[in-house]
């Protein structure tokens, strides 16, 4: 059982503030990542919580208890950090027994702990074994083990995958979600990769420059992106954005002109949006279909085939680069003269100061 | 780049050249200390061995008694400066402020400063608080003045250990003197124990300090070979024998530690 509350949590060195004042609910047994661009304070963020890092000013509350002043060892939280950490000098027993072992839990129960965290992670056979005689997965995974015998209230990952090879974190994405279900447990989860945020989150806090962007469902973002960053920052490959003009407001949504005058309707509400103002059309790269009758007109630069599907790179509304995906089996191919047509569900509209317009419907699972 | 054989023999006699040059006057020291205090000023090689220097050592000083002030005192003041050193080191290597670089070179700086030049004031507060020819006095002095370096090697040994370790020993729950004591002094203890075997070498040959403020009853080893060089004049043969005596204890012991202290002092990054 843990809930934590971030009121105003800022912190800065020096004059220079790297995270500006946050505030953000965690509830018992989420899971939530914060995402980010590197440099956006995310780490800061976590460290913050784990209390590695002094809170300059704000409130950190667990279980509605202030801990700003309490020290990393007394917060009841554990951590996995991106290099693992794991004690050299130990073997892997006692490296997730460490714990245990400073709060002074009898052995006899200390291994019973460390025996069922490793049969849980299925390392029971490396227990007598030196972290440098391990691979980088069985250490992900001490590492992992080494938090869960605590049974903290938070668990804290620094991004612990990004050492890790292709495969490997696919597969490790996955025992952690279980490990979540499994355990019950709040975890705060600090990643680059979307991937990663989008299917284990419940929760996602995409922060930029030491600001919260938005806090939502991964599909949330998806759909209902509250401004251009997100809109950019979430989903790969990155949602196309194309200058626009409003041109009509009307009660079943906006009609905006495209840079070649051709008209596209969206069901979005204009807002503040006067018919003339300035916009930016957001569309991502599943919303744009090679169509005969479509109108636009574009160029293909490059074709990029993954297999089951393909990617367009395509000039396009004097757009260098507009991305579309299709089917793999589309034959089209590199400097093809084609038409595409907009799918106006998947379109987004952002005013000039890079907010997004309110969709007239939401998205049935980003309820 | 591959070294010619030519390099290579070149690179062995240089080698072997320096090493016998800095062995020679050990070497010699010890041939003569098994000469006649005749034979003991002319340069043979060839002489009658006999142990009588080394009696008459015996017979006129307390070896023993010589012998374990050294070894207490060096072991105090080793271990006195480590009890400050390895705290101070851990402060400056994880903690670091903006002053922490200051701290340092001023530290290092104390060291250039001649010992005689604090020998009046040092020897004015020894005779106040009746430290004077004492081994706590000593043990005081040797740990002050070993200290700087003690706390340089130790922070930079600390420096190799990624602060990444110690966190996550914090996050299970270590407060600082468990941290120290389960964390770091083990991923460290290569680099600790070179340093406190370069500090016992460095008090055991102290030799300043040693014959100023001691008399008889705390005086180490350096001031038995100095009782030597007597007014008379010198009598090579015993002194010989006397600074052999005095050496001997801290060669054996440099001999079986040489592999630790090699290997502490190339100490590489903790993996």
């Amino acid at each position: 059982m843990a809930t934590l509350t971030l009121r105003g949590l800022r912190k800065s060195y020096g004059s220079f503030e790297v995270i500006k004042g946050i505030d953000l609910a965690i509830a018992d047994r989420e899971f939530v990542v914060f995402v980010g661009p590197s440099g956006c304070g995310k780490s800061t963020l976590l460290r913050m919580i784990a209390g590695l890092e002094e809170i300059t000013s704000g409130d950190l509350q667990i279980d509605g208890k202030r801990v700003n002043q309490v020290g990393p060892a007394d917060r009841g939280l554990a951590m996995v950090f991106q290099s693992y950490a794991l004690y050299p000098h130990m073997t892997v027993r006692p490296n997730m027994g460490f714990a245990l072992r400073l709060a002074r839990v009898p052995k006899a129960e200390r291994n019973r702990k460390v025996d069922e965290a490793a049969r849980i992670l299925q390392l029971e056979p490396y227990l007598d074994r030196r972290p440098k005689d391990l691979s980088g997965g069985q250490r992900q995974r001490v590492a992992i083990g080494r938090a869960i015998v605590r049974q903290p209230k938070v668990f804290l990952f620094d991004e612990p995958l990004s050492n890790l090879d292709a495969a490997l974190r696919g597969q490790m994405r996955i025992e952690l979600s279980r490990l979540h279900e499994e355990l019950n447990a709040t975890m705060i989860y600090v990643t680059h990769d979307q991937v990663e945020a989008m299917t284990m989150a419940d929760k996602i806090v995409v922060l930029q420059a030491g600001r919260v962007e938005q806090v939502g469902s991964p599909l949330d973002l998806y759909h209902h992106p509250a401004n251009l960053f997100v809109a950019g920052f979430i989903g790969s490959p990155r949602m196309n954005m194309l200058p626009v003009h409003v041109a009509e407001t009307s009660g079943s949504g906006t009609i905006v002109s495209l840079p070649s005058r051709q008209r596209v309707t969206v069901p979005i509400t204009a807002g503040t949006a006067q018919p003339g103002d300035a916009a930016t059309l957001g569309i991502r790269p599943e919303g744009l279909h090679v169509d005969p009758d479509g109108p636009i007109t574009a160029t293909v630069t490059l074709v990029e085939r993954l297999g089951g599907l393909t990617l367009l790179h395509v000039r396009a509304e004097g757009e260098e680069a507009v991305t579309v995906q299709i089917e793999g089996s589309d034959p089209t191919g590199a400097h093809d003269q084609i038409r595409l047509a907009i799918d106006p569900a998947a379109c987004h509209l952002f005013d000039t100061a890079g907010r997004a317009l309110p969709h007239l419907v939401r998205h049935p699972l980003a309820a | 780049m591959e070294a010619t054989p030519l390099q290579r023999v070149l690179a062995t006699v240089i080698g072997w050249g320096v090493a016998l040059l800095l062995f020679f006057p050990i070497a010699w020291m010890v041939l003569t200390s098994f000469k006649s205090e005749g034979d003991a000023t002319s340069p043979h090689l060839l002489f009658s061995p006999t142990l009588e220097s080394y009696h008459d050592v015996f017979a006129r000083a307390d070896y023993v008694t010589f012998a374990l002030n050294s070894v207490i005192i060096s072991l105090g003041g080793t271990v006195l400066a480590l009890l400050f050193a390895i705290p101070a080191a851990y402060a400056m290597a994880f903690h670091p402020t903006h002053r922490t670089r200051g701290t340092l070179l001023w530290m290092l700086s104390t060291k250039m400063l001649p010992p005689v030049g604090v020998l009046m004031p040092i020897y004015m507060l020894f005779r106040t608080a009746g430290l004077l020819d004492s081994r706590s006095g000593l043990v005081m002095i040797y740990a002050l003045m070993n200290l700087p370096i003690i706390v340089w090697m130790l922070f930079t040994f600390y420096k190799e250990v990624p602060n990444e370790i110690l966190e996550a020993g914090r996050m299970d729950g270590a407060h600082t003197a468990s941290e120290v004591w389960f964390l770091l002094l083990p991923l460290t203890l290569p680099g600790v124990a070179s340093t406190g075997l370069l500090s016992l070498i460095l008090c055991w040959n102290e030799a300043f300090w040693s014959l100023n403020l001691t008399s008889a009853g705390a005086a180490p080893l350096t001031a038995f070979i100095a009782s030597f060089s007597s007014p008379e004049g010198l009598f090579f043969a015993k002194l010989s024998a006397a600074s052999t005596m005095a050496v001997a204890p801290i060669l054996v012991f440099g001999w079986f530690s040489q592999r630790q202290l090699v290997q502490g002092l190339t100490f590489g990054a903790v993996k």
